[in-house]
């Protein structure tokens, strides 16, 4: 019996411990601590930090979840961490300062924008070795993925443009001049349009990737602020394309937006300088970074409301959550 | 053996003269003093590429992006030693394809430059002169002011040091009449921003050596003297845009006082310690390039080169014409890691921009200052407003 009992309670409690790997967790990348925050996707409690180079950036999940990769700019590599252990595997030979990437759907390989050398690399994610190098304009920053992996775009912060390139040649397929500074590229789920930010130029330029056109410019209109406060980052579209966010930069706010129409529904107060935006699993929430007020808001997709704010490292950059 | 190399060579000529009939060329000149004036400080000795490498690098950008527009941008250089040079200068260029020109020229060979390019109707970048009057009774329709005006400058410090609530100002100048028209700007920028100049004190300069072995000995003697005796004030200005005695007045002045204006905190359009809204990026393909830090005048024949790229992208021309009526009309912005975008002000061809406030290692703050307003740009806080404007393009 006494056995018995142990057993079950050991069960139990290993039953218990495992528990948390249940629920998602969220990754936020604080680009002047070096470190990455780890909360919790139901508590919405930090549970844990750790260390990681320098310069945190970019920041995904990969590998069913079982990895998170992180580039750290000026330890010009991207690393790749244990999402359970938070122990660091292995790096990726990513170029010379790594700012963003994106992953193929299909989970490899890894496209990345160096900053500093006009290129964006391309990395097998299983055999750690460069595929291509890919010469794009001046200080390539944003990276986007069609939906069916046939097409990455990269923003080129200087020269103003969104390349499109053709993921089997790795060849520049198209380039679209838009606005000053283009920070973010992000596809629509059903692969029909593609929206960049551009920092400067204060707009969301959305082009059609077939026939690489801009169809529309979002602009941004927020009472008593002067429009040069107006800075979209990161770009967010719901699957289901019924929702868009933009973050604004110093604006301190993320707009919503209406797809279908490219309205402007609403402006969400959240931290200061708003960078980067993320989903949670289920899209029920939007995780927001917010650089000057090293926190990140909780923003309810559905009631367009932001829900909560959480204190993390110092400069959050990127967020990024663990599938369920 | 000889048939496949001829084969080969008909072969490139030919792939040269398609790419040469699709590229569009875009010559720019660039004009730089022969010899630019001796420092004070070792430290801030000109190097023969001051300017230049700028340029070039703004030229590298453009080149990047002109591989997806079929835009081949070249630089022709020449020095200028004074106005007599101009004609002379702008010539060489316009002979070598230039169809711009960019001049980091002081006021009277950027006039004589400028009357030289209008001839060959041709715009100039004032990337050198930062005088008010060439943005006021002087202006000219081709000449676009990239350097920020005195005017500009001075009303970048005065706003941080109405933030920093340090009104009672202590000015030292030099014997030049650019010091002298520093310090105007400085009791300008006094006026508008609730600052007072408490006493204007003068530095002649005597001429001499910038460099001697005596060192500070002297220095030490002279400085606290020179400014001793002054009414209260908060801070020392100093006006010495020829570096006579500037350097000098940190750490040796009678009261202990903060340095700003020409030595100390300065107010300037890029600092090689600036490194946010992506400047750092902008440092680093210039370290690469050219092996040392990225100066003010870097910057701006960056800025001047930046441009005319821009314009030429947006424009998708090479036409002077396309260009010119791009930089002048209503759509153009450059990005230029001041965490806004730059545009001209239409009634003097003047850049708006923010201003950097950078001692020799850090950036200090960035005017304008919070709290600053005006009914269309913030940035039209610094320097001739529309209203006060005396240009007539």
């Amino acid at each position: 019996m006494g056995v018995t009992s142990r057993g079950f309670a050991v069960l139990f409690l290993a039953g218990f411990a495992a528990q948390p790997a249940f629920a998602y967790k969220i990754f936020v990348s604080n680009e002047k601590s070096n470190d990455v925050t780890v909360l919790d996707g139901d508590t919405l409690e930090v549970i844990d930090t750790f260390e990681v180079g320098q310069r945190p950036r970019g920041i995904t999940v990969a590998n069913d979840g079982n990895h998170l990769l992180v580039a750290v700019g000026d330890d010009d590599t991207v690393e790749v961490y244990d999402t359970e252990t938070y122990e660091r595997l292995h790096t990726l030979p990513s170029g010379p300062d790594p700012e963003l990437f994106v992953l193929h759907p299909s989970g490899n390989p890894l496209y990345i924008a160096n900053e500093d050398d006009n290129l964006v690399t391309v990395v097998d994610l299983e055999n750690r070795s460069m595929i291509a190098e890919i010469p794009v304009g001046v200080e390539p920053e944003g990276m986007g993925v069609s939906p069916d992996g046939s097409v990455i775009v990269n923003t080129s912060e200087t020269t103003n443009m969104a390349h499109f390139i053709d993921t089997e040649s790795h060849e520049i397929v198209a380039n679209v001049l838009v606005d000053q500074r283009p920070r973010f590229a992000e596809f629509k789920s059903d692969g029909s349009e593609v929206w960049v930010s551009s920092e400067i130029g204060g707009t969301v330029s959305v082009i059609d990737p077939a026939t690489h056109e801009i169809k529309h410019k979002i602009e941004f209109d927020i009472p008593g602020l002067r429009p040069e406060a107006i800075q979209p980052v990161g770009v967010r579209i719901t699957e289901d394309m019924e929702t868009a966010f933009v973050a604004l930069g110093p604006a301190n706010r993320v707009a919503v937006v209406d797809p279908e129409t490219y309205e402007v529904l609403d402006y969400l107060l959240v931290g200061q300088r708003v960078w980067q935006l993320g989903f949670s699993p289920d899209e029920s929430l939007l995780f927001s970074t917010n650089g000057v007020s090293n926190d990140i808001s909780v923003i309810d997709v559905e009631d367009r409301e932001v829900t909560k704010s959480v204190q993390v490292g110092e400069f959050p950059w990127g967020v990024v959550t663990t599938p369920d | 053996m000889k048939r496949i190399l001829s084969v080969l060579i008909t072969t490139f000529a030919a792939s040269i003269s398609a790419s040469a009939q699709e590229a569009d060329n875009i010559t720019i000149g660039y004009l730089h003093p022969a010899e630019r004036l001796q420092t004070l400080s070792l430290l801030d000795r000109p190097t023969e590429d001051l300017g230049i490498s700028g340029a070039r690098l703004g030229l590298d950008d453009n080149n990047t992006t002109g591989q997806f527009t079929g835009q081949v941008y070249t630089l022709e250089t020449a020095p200028v030693s004074g106005a007599a040079d101009a004609e002379a200068a702008v010539q060489q260029v316009a002979d070598a394809g230039a169809g711009w020109i960019v001049a980091d020229l002081e006021a009277e060979a950027l006039l004589a430059v400028a009357d030289a390019a209008a001839a060959r109707d041709m715009l100039v970048l004032n990337t050198g002169a930062p005088d008010d009057a060439l943005r006021g009774e002087m202006c000219r329709a081709n000449v676009i002011h990239v350097a920020p005006s005195r005017a500009m400058l001075a009303d970048a410090l005065a706003q941080y040091l109405a933030w920093k609530k340090w009104p009672r100002w202590f000015l030292l100048k030099g014997s030049h009449p650019e010091d002298e028209a520093f310090a105007q700007a400085l009791g300008r920028a006094a006026d508008r921003f609730g600052g007072r100049i408490v006493e204007e004190r003068i530095y002649e300069d005597t001429g001499g050596a910038r460099t001697t072995d005596s060192g500070h000995i002297q220095v030490q003697q002279r400085m606290p003297v020179f400014t001793q005796g002054a009414p209260d004030h908060d801070v020392v200005l100093v006006a010495d845009e020829n570096e006579v005695f500037g350097t000098y007045v940190p750490y040796h002045t009678w009261d202990p006082r903060p340095v700003m204006g020409t030595a100390g905190l300065e107010p300037t359009v890029w600092s090689p310690a600036h490194e946010q809204w992506a400047g750092i990026q902008v440092q680093n393909r210039f370290v690469d390039g050219y092996g040392r830090r990225m100066q003010a005048e870097d910057m701006l024949a960056w800025m001047a080169v930046r441009m005319i790229g821009e314009a030429a992208t947006r424009t998708n021309s090479a036409e002077p014409e396309a260009i010119r009526s791009y930089l002048l009309g209503p759509d153009f912005t450059l990005a230029a890691f001041k965490g806004e975008a730059l545009s001209l002000r239409d009634w003097d061809l003047q850049l708006r921009q923010p201003i950097l406030l950078a001692d020799d290692k850090t950036v200090v703050s960035v005017s304008p200052q919070e709290g600053f307003l005006h009914p269309t740009s913030f940035l039209d806080t610094l320097g001739y407003d529309r209203a006060e404007s005396e240009c007539e393009l």
